[in-house]
């Protein structure tokens, strides 16, 4: 297992419904936690993934994703069981969609 | 008629949402509680924030019930032991607050056997919360359609259940087809024989047999009218296990033992039942499968 932390400051879009979570922990699959936090404005993302050794391209997915969501004081947590980048950018945007609902 | 929605095809979470009332399930210790499995982190193995179980309360067609779902997308819906003191806990809760039924959404390979001890003993303690709920008043329904089926101790907390609603897709049963075939050999049950699989564990073979009192569609609202029906009938009956049914149980294993004991497939098995044309029964969707099994199943 790996760790990987990221944090984009300075977002503009707030959350502010309920938690939701979206996936399944399975094989070429994740889960995705998005939850409000107070983070000065900032989006921070834990990855907890299965496949070591893949953080620069989880770095360009997390990039992507906060350019597309631009995301304030959100926190996502994730758990990873070797999904492929499309995989990850697709869920994180169903989490985003989840909790924004018609506002997305 | 709407669309009929897969019940195997959904998660569980899926499955929460769509079978009862529209956003009535309240969940206990939700994913952002990350209540996640204190053995799996130590053996570097990746985790789920709910333990890969969802449990909490919800409304079927306004009357409360106590629900939970297995995901059996996180290894198998495998028990460990923070998923299975969430079992228990809603057991215990649902003995509380005096909920009219517990309907449990089981999809699981039984014990998490990476936890090893510590899932064989939460596997214990969810049998006997769930006969310690039955004992007090509390109802206990089983729907059983997902991919992984019911198998291990989950089969046998399955089987504890006032009511079990099987889909024909939905599997139950104790050792697994790759078990059975690892212990006594290929010849004695070919796990890659899939229509075998199914024909031994599947819904329609434990209907006929007695061991799931109601067989459905894999349809998500067929499971909800089903699971209320049953909810229903049991409002006016004792919940708890009583001594005549253990032994009327018994009764009905010796007799299925003797009667069947030296049979090799099931279609023998339905054949001896004088089911008709037995051969075709695979074939059969459920409105016609249960037209021709209803009067013929053993407990019919």
């Amino acid at each position: 297992m790996e760790t990987l932390n990221y944090r984009f400051e300075h977002g503009s879009r707030a959350l502010t419904a309920q938690p939701q979570v979206v996936g399944v922990v399975g094989s070429g699959n994740l889960e995705v936690l998005i939850e409000a936090a107070e983070l000065d404005g900032a989006c921070s993302i834990e990855i907890q993934t299965a496949a070591v050794g893949f953080g620069a391209i989880w770095q360009a997915v997390m990039h992507d994703f906060q350019q597309r969501w631009q995301l304030a004081n959100a926190r996502i947590s994730i758990n990873d069981m070797g999904a492929t980048p499309a995989v990850v950018s697709l869920r994180m945007d169903q989490a985003v969609q989840t909790m924004l609902g018609d506002a997305a | 008629m709407s669309r009929p929605v897969s019940y195997q095809e959904a998660t569980a979470r899926e499955r929460l949402q769509q079978l009862f009332d529209a956003d009535s399930f309240e969940e206990f210790l939700p994913p952002s509680a990350r209540v996640i499995s204190p053995h799996l982190g130590q053996l570097n193995a990746p985790v789920a924030f709910d333990d890969g179980v969802a449990v909490g309360r919800a409304r079927l067609n306004g009357q409360t019930v106590y629900t939970a779902a297995q995901e059996g997308g996180f290894m198998g819906g495998a028990v460990g032991e923070v998923h299975g003191a969430k079992l228990v806990g809603l057991l215990r809760r649902a003995v509380q607050d005096q909920a009219c039924a517990v309907v449990l959404l089981v999809e699981s390979g039984g014990v998490r056997l990476h936890e090893a001890n510590a899932g064989l003993i939460a596997v214990s303690e969810v049998m006997r919360a769930l006969l310690d709920a039955r004992a007090a008043g509390v109802p206990v329904i089983v729907l059983v359609g997902g991919a992984n089926g019911a198998f291990g101790g989950m089969g046998i907390v399955a089987r504890c259940a006032n009511v079990v609603i099987m889909s024909e897709e939905g599997r139950l049963a104790m050792s697994g087809p790759e078990v059975i075939e690892t212990a006594s050999g290929v010849e004695e049950f070919d796990a890659r024989d899939r229509a075998l699989v199914w024909r031994t564990t599947g819904g329609k073979h434990r209907y006929l047999m007695g061991d799931c009192h109601s067989i459905v569609a894999d349809d998500i609202a067929a499971f909800r009218a089903a699971a209320a029906q049953a909810i229903a009938t049991l409002a006016g009956q004792s919940a708890a296990l009583s001594l005549s049914a253990l032994e009327a149980e018994q009764q009905m294993l010796e007799q299925r033992l003797q009667q069947f004991g030296q049979l090799r497939d099931p279609v023998e098995i339905w054949s001896t039942m004088q089911i008709p044309d037995a051969a075709n029964i695979p074939m059969l969707d459920v409105e016609s499968f249960i037209a021709t099994a209803s009067k013929r199943r053993m407990g019919a």
